[in-house]
């Protein structure tokens, strides 16, 4: 099969989880990385190794262990921002996680009566709620584009959308129920012309494709840790540093401030001012471990070798009859999560039954219930894989369908 | 794992074949209930009837989506609690309760749950509990409203 990664014997070794058994005695088929990836060994030294010899609270201790936490801590700040192609390692935010990211700018982002925040039909919802808030509580409008029969953006009003007054347009580069790639840098250049800033929710597709944040003219771009092979608790804000420096504080506390009186305090520098309070520390160093992980495989690789898994995913479901997949049919045009549907058999019983049989998938509305009504469905099966999945996991799916279909007698 | 203890034969018919599906007229209240992490969902009506001897469950109606497990205790729910005294449905309420949050020690009683005896194997599935336990709640929360709203005239 061509575009698998050449050497995925040995990428699978670096993920010791892919060596469970599970009951009755299944080995793992791990089929749900787009909810969260596994972790290679180097991520999990990584955090013990902290924990064991360098623990330190970061920027205030003033002492050997202060200094190398401080300093392993940076240094994934450096590792992020390069990862990103930021122009400046100030412009990287940590934060617990994606979702956290995109409140900071909705809820920081200055917005009065009479502007428009234009998002879309196939947000997560953590890209749907904040703005809702953000709307709701400024008096500006919420609008969003809809999506074509094929899964993908529905461009056909985006000179109704985009009109001058929107401020934000906020939307996922890749979608996490879709697996839509979106033309991310045709529509930064578009909000531009209108004088909006464009928010870029990269959670999926920091995993899995080149993330270039001067390429696509972005203005603020999200990611979380634990889908890129890091921890959960460290997600990523990146923001061009002229609008992170125009916006207030998001949370106020320790380490975030120039100088506090009881009157009034000042704020640090970015990223300081966005960070308040001890971070994650050990979660920021195992992010960049995993970031420094995936980077060596090569992101343009692993690219390859999802769409060469999704290709072959789709070939394997359209030999399933009574399997409808949602989103676009054409691997190039995807990421690697495929949501389906299988007549006759719900979500949740499709994923019970693969577990049975040691298949890890997700079942329900994946955090995306409008894109699911857009579709006509209250839920789905969903099967996503990462640098690790191997053709052998996927044919294990399309037995494992099979199974599901006898069992339930359709 | 023991998925035939999960899908009992009697879950599975009752999945294929509800019973008292549907939104049915008279009510005193409906209930519109989620699963928020996994999207399912129940509509469902109660009519409750006042008599000499104490309070009825004349009919319960619902529209339900969602899994296997969920649609097919909905269906289970309505056989057992339509024509019994509100007293004795919410009691068959509480041993359903009972029987989904005791993590598959519980034995239930057959007297009491009849058909629903058959979850007692979800239990066991933790993520399934709150499918099974769905329209259950649905059902004590309208029949709870009926009788706050003094109800029925």
């Amino acid at each position: 099969m061509n575009g698998l990664l050449p050497d995925l014997d040995v990428i699978r070794k670096d993920f010791p989880i892919l060596e469970r058994v599970l009951d009755g005695g299944h080995r793992l088929v791990y089929l749900d990385s787009a909810n969260t990836s596994q972790k290679p060994q180097v991520v999990i030294d990584a955090m013990v190794d902290h924990l064991e010899r360098h623990n330190a609270n970061i920027s205030r201790a003033m002492h050997q262990l202060g200094a190398e936490s401080t300093e392993a801590f940076e240094a994934a700040r450096d590792t992020v921002a390069r990862f990103l192609n930021a122009p400046s390692r100030d412009e990287v935010i940590f934060t617990k996680n994606a979702t956290e990211a995109l409140n900071l700018v909705a809820r920081t982002f200055p917005l009065g009566p009479g502007d428009r925040v234009v998002i879309t039909e196939m947000e997560h919802h953590s890209n749907i709620v904040p703005w809702q808030l953000a709307t709701e509580r400024s008096g500006a409008e919420l609008r969003w584009f809809g999506l074509t029969d094929d899964g993908e953006l529905d461009l056909s009003n985006i000179d109704e959308l985009l009109v001058p007054g929107t401020k934000v347009v906020a939307l996922t580069w890749v979608s996490n129920m879709l697996g839509t790639i979106n033309p991310v840098a045709e529509i930064a250049r578009r909000a531009h012309e209108i004088g909006a800033v464009v928010v870029l929710d990269a959670s999926q597709a920091a995993p899995q494709l080149p993330v270039d944040v001067q390429a696509v003219d972005a203005d603020f771009v999200v990611f979380t840790g634990h889908k890129v092979t890091g921890p959960t608790g460290i997600g990523v804000l990146w923001g061009k540093a002229e609008l992170l420096n125009a916006l207030p504080p998001f949370l106020g506390g320790g380490e975030m401030i120039a100088t506090v009186t009881m009157e009034k305090s000042t704020w640090a520098p970015i990223p300081s001012k966005f960070e308040a309070g001890t971070p994650p520390i050990t979660e920021a160093i195992g992010l960049g471990a995993a970031i420094e992980y995936i980077s060596h495989v090569g992101l343009d690789a692993i690219h390859a070798h999802e769409q060469a898994i999704t290709g072959y995913l789709l070939e394997g479901l359209a030999t399933v009859g009574g399997v409808r997949v949602l989103g676009p049919l054409d691997a190039s045009k995807r990421g690697g999560a495929v949501a389906f549907e299988l007549a006759g058999v719900h979500p949740h019983d499709i994923a019970q039954l693969l577990d049975s049989r040691g298949i890890a998938v997700r079942a329900g509305h994946h955090c995306a219930k409008p894109a699911h009504k857009r579709f006509g469905v209250q839920a789905s099966t969903r099967a996503s894989s990462y640098l690790y999945t191997t053709p052998a996991e996927i044919d294990a799916l399309i037995d494992g369908l099979e199974y599901t279909k006898n069992y339930f007698k359709v | 794992m023991d998925l035939d203890s999960l899908y009992q034969e009697i879950i599975l018919d009752h999945y294929r074949s509800p019973h008292h599906a549907g939104l049915r007229d008279p009510f005193e209240a409906e209930v519109h209930h989620v699963n928020p992490t996994c999207g399912d969902e129940v509509t469902l009506r109660v009519h409750l009837e006042d008599t000499p001897a104490g309070t009825v469950v004349r009919d319960v109606s619902y529209d339900a989506e969602g899994c296997s497990i969920s649609q097919a205790s909905a269906s289970v729910m309505a056989d057992l609690v339509i024509g019994q005294d509100l007293d004795v449905a919410l009691s068959k309420h509480e041993a359903f309760l009972t029987l989904m949050q005791g993590k598959g020690q519980v034995e239930p009683d057959e007297d009491v749950l009849e058909d629903g005896i058959a979850f007692a194997g979800v239990a066991k599935f933790p993520a399934r509990v709150k499918c099974a336990l769905l329209s259950w709640m649905a059902f004590k929360d309208a029949a709870l409203q009926v009788r706050a709203q003094g109800e029925p005239a």
